[in-house]
């Protein structure tokens, strides 16, 4: 048969080529052009593993650690990469969740993206994570990524300090450097300082296996940046004087501002009531921001600087400097104590702008702010009001009034407070509708007026200057080169005559330390101390203020305090809290253990209505 | 007796060498690991295979040096010890994912198949050979069938379906002694059939024949006989049978991870973690190698265990991945130049026991490059079998190169063989 068949072997040379060619073919289509290989191929095989810096620290003014980190462990999921056969009990058993628990968390994940990593779970602790950190390499699809999370060892501070919390919608398409389960400082000087704190984010291009385990750094980490660590915050908070006036607000609702008028640091800045700044981190947060929303005294609000409150009797200096300043009353003017003007107390009738102010004589001031509202330049005495107010604001307004002072706080929810303009009363009275006689509740620091805590506090710290004010700050300075905010160190002037501030110092130096001052509960022995005292008519009971600095010379300390709904006037409450509050930052201890004991316990305010009484009330009437 | 000077083809064995190394660099390759790269380390597969290398060029010089017709005298001895082996290996094989195909031989393990293959061979081509025998007898076709047939079947019990389905190689070589090129034709069909079947309405593709049929009858056919019609309406009514037995097969007698691949293969299932895994990870590993590939030792997606098996039979992804389009080119072009030097040799012969070997060496080599490539590449269903000289595995090397080089021995004294 030999080869009679021999052309055949053509068909088969033809078919062997072929099959050859073919694959030649599929090779190219595969190779030269398909781009999309090689993306899969990096994507499955590099990982972008993010370095998270370690966030700042947070420093008292005596260099005491508030705020610090404490390392935990985020665990990831890439869910196309957990493979079919997974044993889920024996991952379930190991990390201690349910396997409904397991579903859920990887649908989630699955929602999110399949071949990116997720969290799985955050947040575990170093005690967990070393439970099954040696099975990890058995749980094929998941790694882990360190975080930090913020550690306060004084419970203190909580709404100066804010918190830090994951990123939201708003994060994400405001700054781009932001991903998905960051974190960022949400409120308080996390947020204002976020910048400083947050350091940069560093990243390691990672060579990952099929079982995404970490086989080396891509291209020998030419791609990797070092995260550069957070800097430090030196705040100009007295941790011990913080926690000293927030012992004293306890059961209470208020708040406390103390500031160091020379250089308008803020010594101590308490919202009563407080939490304790750890509930706030980690996994507990969620239930805890739930909780503390809910509670009608609102704990989270910093009262100080977000609450506007009447300032009552301590706007009464503020009235006087303006006043003298304008010329319109001499530090010698006397007005007789004339009831029928408006409301007062038994106290005979003052004879000079340092006897009004120590015994807080509301007619006097009512004579006072008419004058200076209707310093007859116009025949019409709406038009003379007009005139007036409008320079009567501008004192307010030198002083700090009516506006946001620019402390290293957030500004978001910040009050202004209200010192009313001409259109303020052309808007509620109608234009040329309103004169003196329908404003002169301001005179007192009641009406249309309004101040923030921090305002108040600024005003005793203006006094304590005797003319000008350095806008409060909470920050020293930051960073390793210890940067500083030159706007912390400008004067702002009031354009007031120092001498006047000085009578209005005397006034209240005798408001502590003469008999018949309203304010004799703040005095501390061997210490001249100025206040003046505030009762602040509102819907339910009065708000007990107090303002003082203390020394008279070289004042060291100018704080508020505020005392919500309390029962009794300023002179009750809040005076005696700021003598023991002066008496430790100057003496360092307080010697009256017996007096701290009866503020420090007792809950002068009247309980909050409950919404169930507030519709009992609608209902009646 | 006149001693004539060996005639030793050596372009076949320097493309031999050629393809072994080149294997052999890209398994070192695969299983690159700076902590051991050390290529003498024999508890590790590039080392191993180097032992193996060195072991079948020991045998291929053996088999030089042996007297040609020890092969064809002792062909049908080879094929009886190898189905003993086979039978052996369905009892004392080591069970490996639920098949037996490996005997344990202290330390190394021998897989009996790769050596069915050169046997049967040796022992068709020794039976087709002989004085009185006819192709178009039924009953020489039948025996010849039935030498093919016991190895694949209990190659086939053994579970390895790759390499049962090798045996269907020996077409080609029955074809060229002159077996109907129908049985080709016949082939293609089925298997044209057998995926528009599961890709297409069965009822559509059977119209669409239909059509086909009345056109070659009444379009292309310019003389009809009614013998024509009878012919055309078997054929049809086979087809048709054919068609709806496909359903039946591919969900009754395939196994399940069978049906997933060929699914895989027709675009019916995407499943890429599961049965598509695989060749979704051999095509990004080649696909990412691009043109000129990612460099030696660079290779990401098969170091890093993304490709299963990428020593053994995805090895082709090592070289797409890291020696691109142009390395598979040159690997390619290298194979088709041994198929068609076999090809050339095997006509240059004067023994018909040796033209017929020599097919059947060229399509064994071509069944197992089409299978492999074609299923690394995704054009033919996942089906295990080595890339020949080429992938890791000490059996297949050695079954390889005896198979290859018993025909280098054969054409090397040609002249002296009738």
């Amino acid at each position: 048969m030999s080869n009679k068949y021999a052309e055949r072997s053509q068909v088969v040379r033809i078919i062997f080529l072929v099959v050859c060619v073919l694959f030649v073919g599929r090779l190219a289509m595969l190779q030269l052009f398909n781009p999309r290989y090689k993306e899969l191929a990096e994507m499955q095989s590099l990982r972008n593993v993010t370095q998270y810096p370690a966030r700042g620290f947070i420093y008292d003014r005596h260099g005491e650690l508030l705020v610090h980190n404490e390392a935990v462990y985020d665990l990831m999921v890439v869910p196309s990469m957990v493979p079919k056969g997974f044993d889920v009990n024996y991952f379930c058993r190991s990390i201690g969740i349910t396997r409904e628990d397991y579903d859920e968390r990887l649908k989630k994940a699955r929602k999110y993206s399949s071949y990116t990593a997720s969290i799985f779970m955050k947040q575990i602790s170093k005690e967990e994570y070393a439970k099954f950190e040696n099975k990890m390499f058995r749980f094929k699809g998941f790694y882990i990524s360190q975080r930090t999370l913020r550690i306060y060892d004084r419970p203190i501070a909580a709404q100066v300090l804010g918190y830090v919390g994951e990123v939201d919608q708003g994060d994400l398409d405001r700054d781009p450097y932001y991903k998905r389960g960051d974190y960022i400082g949400k409120s308080g000087l996390e947020k204002s300082y976020e910048e400083v704190l947050r350091g940069i984010k560093g990243k390691k291009v990672m060579h990952v296996d099929a079982y995404s385990r970490e086989i080396g750094p891509y291209q020998g980490g030419a791609f990797d940046t070092l995260p550069i660590e957070g800097a430090n915050l030196y705040t100009t908070i007295d941790a011990d004087l913080q926690q000293y006036a927030e012992e004293l607000m306890a059961n209470k609702r208020g708040c406390v501002v103390a500031i160091e008028p020379a250089t308008g640091e803020v010594l101590a800045m308490v919202s009563a009531p407080t939490y304790d700044p750890n509930l706030l981190v980690g996994r507990i947060r969620g239930k805890n921001y739930t909780e503390l929303n809910k509670d009608l005294a609102k704990p989270m609000l910093n009262r100080a600087l977000m609450g506007q409150y009447p300032p009552g009797s301590i706007f009464k200096v503020a009235q006087s400097v303006v006043a003298l300043d304008l010329g319109v009353i001499t530090p010698g003017t006397g007005f007789a104590c004339d009831k029928s003007l408006v409301g007062c107390h038994g106290h005979p009738s003052a004879t000079c702008v340092r006897e009004a102010i120590k015994m807080s004589c509301n007619p006097y001031y009512y004579h006072v702010y008419r004058r200076v509202i209707q310093q007859g330049k116009y025949r019409s005495p709406q038009k003379d009001s007009q005139y007036g107010l409008t320079v009567w604001r501008e004192y307010m307004l030198r002083m700090g009034f009516g506006q946001k002072l620019p402390i290293d706080l957030p500004r978001a929810g910040m009050s202004k407070g209200n010192i009313p303009d001409t259109a303020f009363y052309n808007k509620w009275y109608g234009k040329e509708k309103w004169s003196f006689s329908t404003i002169y509740s301001n005179s007192i620091g009641q009406g249309e007026v309004t101040v923030v805590p921090l305002q108040m506090a600024n005003l005793a710290a203006t006094v304590a200057n005797r003319g000008y004010y350095i806008t409060p700050h909470m920050v020293r300075f930051y960073g390793p080169d210890s940067t500083r905010n030159e706007e912390y160190y400008t004067r702002h002037e009031t354009g007031i005559d120092r001498r006047y501030f000085d009578i209005a110092a005397d006034g209240m130096f005798d408001v502590v330390h003469v008999a018949g001052g309203t304010g004799h509960r703040a005095k501390v022995a061997g210490l001249d101390v100025c206040g003046k005292t505030g009762t602040a008519e509102n819907y339910g009971n009065d708000h007990s203020v107090f303002i003082a600095f203390a020394p008279k010379d070289n004042p060291k300390i100018a704080l508020a305090v505020y005392v919500e709904n309390a029962q009794g006037g300023g002179g009750t409450w809040a005076a005696p809290i700021a003598g023991l509050i002066i008496e430790k930052y100057i003496n360092g201890e307080v010697a009256r253990k017996e007096v701290e004991k009866q503020y420090r316990e007792v809950n002068p305010c009247q309980p909050l209505p409950l919404q169930r009484r507030v519709k009992k009330v609608k209902k009646r009437r | 007796m006149y001693q004539e000077r060996l005639k030793i083809d050596w372009w076949t064995v320097a493309i031999y060498f050629a393809i072994m190394l080149f294997g052999w660099m890209n398994i070192y390759s695969s299983c690159y690991d700076e902590a051991h790269a050390s290529i003498f380390d024999f508890s590790r597969f590039p080392g191993r295979q180097l032992i193996w290398m060195g072991l079948a060029l020991l045998t291929a010089a053996f088999i030089l040096l042996t007297e040609p017709r020890v092969f064809s005298n002792t062909a049908y001895h080879i094929y009886g010890i190898v189905l003993f082996l086979l039978i052996l290996t369905l009892f004392i094989g080591e069970e490996v994912n639920g098949g037996r195909s490996w005997i344990k031989l202290g330390s190394f393990k021998l897989q009996s198949s790769e050596f069915a293959k050169f046997a049967t061979a040796l022992a068709m081509s020794k039976y087709l050979s002989a004085i009185d025998i006819d192709l178009k007898d039924l009953r020489t076709k039948l025996i010849t069938l039935v030498l093919i047939a016991i190895p694949a079947g209990l190659i086939f019990l053994q579970h390895d379906t790759g390499s049962a389905l090798v045996f269907l190689s020996f077409i080609f070589p029955l074809y060229r002694e002159g077996v109907s090129g129908v049985v080709l034709v016949v082939g293609a069909a089925a298997i044209t059939l057998f995926v528009l079947a599961l890709l297409v309405n069965k009822y559509l593709l059977l119209g669409a024949l239909l059509l086909l049929a009345l056109l070659y009858l009444f379009v292309w056919l310019n003389k009809r006989s009614s013998r024509d019609y009878w012919r055309m309406a078997g054929i049809y009514v086979l087809c048709a049978a054919f068609v709806f037995s496909v359903d039946f097969v591919f969900h009754h007698v395939l196994e399940s991870h069978q049906r997933e691949r060929i699914e895989v293969l027709l675009g019916q299932s995407d499943d890429l973690r599961g049965s598509g895994y695989n060749v979704h990870q051999s095509k990004i590993a080649i696909g990412s190698g691009g043109l000129t590939g990612k460099h030696y030792l660079h290779g990401t997606v098969t170091k890093a265990n993304f490709v299963p098996e990428k020593h053994t039979d995805f090895i082709f992804c090592t070289v797409g991945e890291e020696w691109g389009f142009v390395g598979c080119t040159v690997l390619l072009v290298l194979y088709c130049w041994l198929l068609q030097r076999l090809i050339t040799m095997a006509e240059r012969q004067r023994s018909t026991f040796s033209r017929i070997y020599g097919y059947s060496v060229a399509s064994i080599l071509f069944i197992h490059l089409f299978v492999n490539i074609g299923m690394v590449i995704g054009l033919v269903p996942v089906i295990g079998i080595p890339l020949p000289f080429f992938s890791y595995g000490g059996s297949s090397l050695l079954a390889f190169t005896m198979l290859l080089f018993i025909f280098i021995r054969q054409d090397a004294s040609k002249n002296q063989l009738l």
